[in-house]
């Protein structure tokens, strides 16, 4: 067997190697991205939680803001509750909540044991506009402008960490004028 | 006896296949079967691995009855994929679609075959070349060794 074709299987596995070294990097798999960064939030008439009044898109806008949706049933979201808390409390940032797929008098009595520091919430029943928003699950928080535009989405809890390294500098780019 | 064991266990798998998880209520068979295809070809966002079919996850049960919805609305197969492409992205798809990164992923699989295929016949070619002719220095000692005995 003459030499060159001998290196053939070491020249393409090296190639290999090389090709899916910059593949695997590109991206992590467990960051699903989000199809609506940049866009307004989508259209819906939905309930609020506790005034049952019908709420849309066009009620989300004149400040900067964190969706936050959340359920009952989700163990993660009792966690994040202290966070959020802190988070309006300390920081002054207005919250709104989504509640999804939940029982709405399940939800009013963890907000009484819990505490509320959403300005409000709107009640996904049937998760249609979480299906919307692309949302994955419980508890999942978005970013948004006074103009009502997504500018960013963390999948998962919410902790002052979080919120510091992150959620701050995609709050503040709004009412700095910019974005 | 064997035998008769195993044909039956594989007609019961049929029977398994036929009998979906979430049966679902549909005006016609058209529309359910194609429920039933387009809920096992789109990804669950939240359970990695799994099919929209096989997931208990809230939003997997959101997504079947997203697509539920939009079949009773008249949707075609291909605008109920678009419609979940523009939230959820590639991901959701679990056949990528055809797009300059994703042309690799594609058309590797059949590199490699094409690839595989050069070399066997490559091999193959030297094992039918038969014994290579002698060179004059070669022929001199056959002829020498030749005339010895």
């Amino acid at each position: 067997m003459s030499k060159p074709s001998v290196l053939i299987p070491i020249v393409v596995f090296a190639a290999l190697v090389a090709l899916l070294g910059f593949g695997f990097r590109l991206s992590d798999p467990r960051l699903l991205p989000s199809e609506n960064l940049g866009e307004p939030i989508p259209a819906f008439q939905l309930p609020n939680l506790l005034t049952g009044r019908l709420m849309t898109e066009a009620d989300l806008t004149g400040e900067p803001f964190l969706l936050n949706v959340w359920a009952t049933w989700c163990p993660s979201c009792v966690a994040e509750h202290d966070a959020l808390t802190a988070i309006h409390t300390q920081y002054g940032v207005k919250i709104i909540g989504v509640n999804y797929n939940d029982d709405v008098d399940a939800a009013r009595r963890w907000l009484e044991q819990l505490g509320d520091p959403y300005a409000f919430h709107v009640v996904d029943a049937e998760g249609t506009l979480a299906v919307d928003l692309g949302v994955y699950g419980a508890p999942e928080t978005f970013v948004v402008n006074a103009e009502g535009t997504i500018l960013y989405r963390h999948v998962g809890v919410v902790t002052e960490g979080v919120y510091q390294d992150t959620l701050a500098t995609y709050l503040a780019q709004d009412s700095m004028g910019g974005s | 006896m064997r035998g008769t064991f195993v044909v039956i266990g594989l007609l019961m798998s049929i029977l398994a296949q036929a009998t979906p998880v979430n049966p679902v209520e549909m005006p016609n068979d058209t529309l359910k079967a194609r429920y039933y295809d387009l809920i096992a070809e789109l990804r669950c966002p939240q359970c990695l691995n799994t099919n929209l079919a096989g997931s208990d996850a809230m939003i997997a049960q959101n997504l079947r009855e997203t697509v539920r919805r939009l079949l009773l609305e008249g949707k075609t197969d291909a605008e109920i994929r678009t419609f979940l492409f523009e939230r959820y992205g590639d991901f959701i798809l679990y056949d990528p679609r055809w797009t300059p990164q994703t042309w690799l992923l594609w058309g590797t699989p059949f590199l490699f075959a094409v690839l595989g295929l050069w070399i066997w016949f490559r091999i193959n070619q030297r094992a039918y070349q038969g014994p290579k002719a002698l060179d004059p220095e070669e022929q001199d000692k056959l002829k020498q060794l030749l005339d010895k005995g």
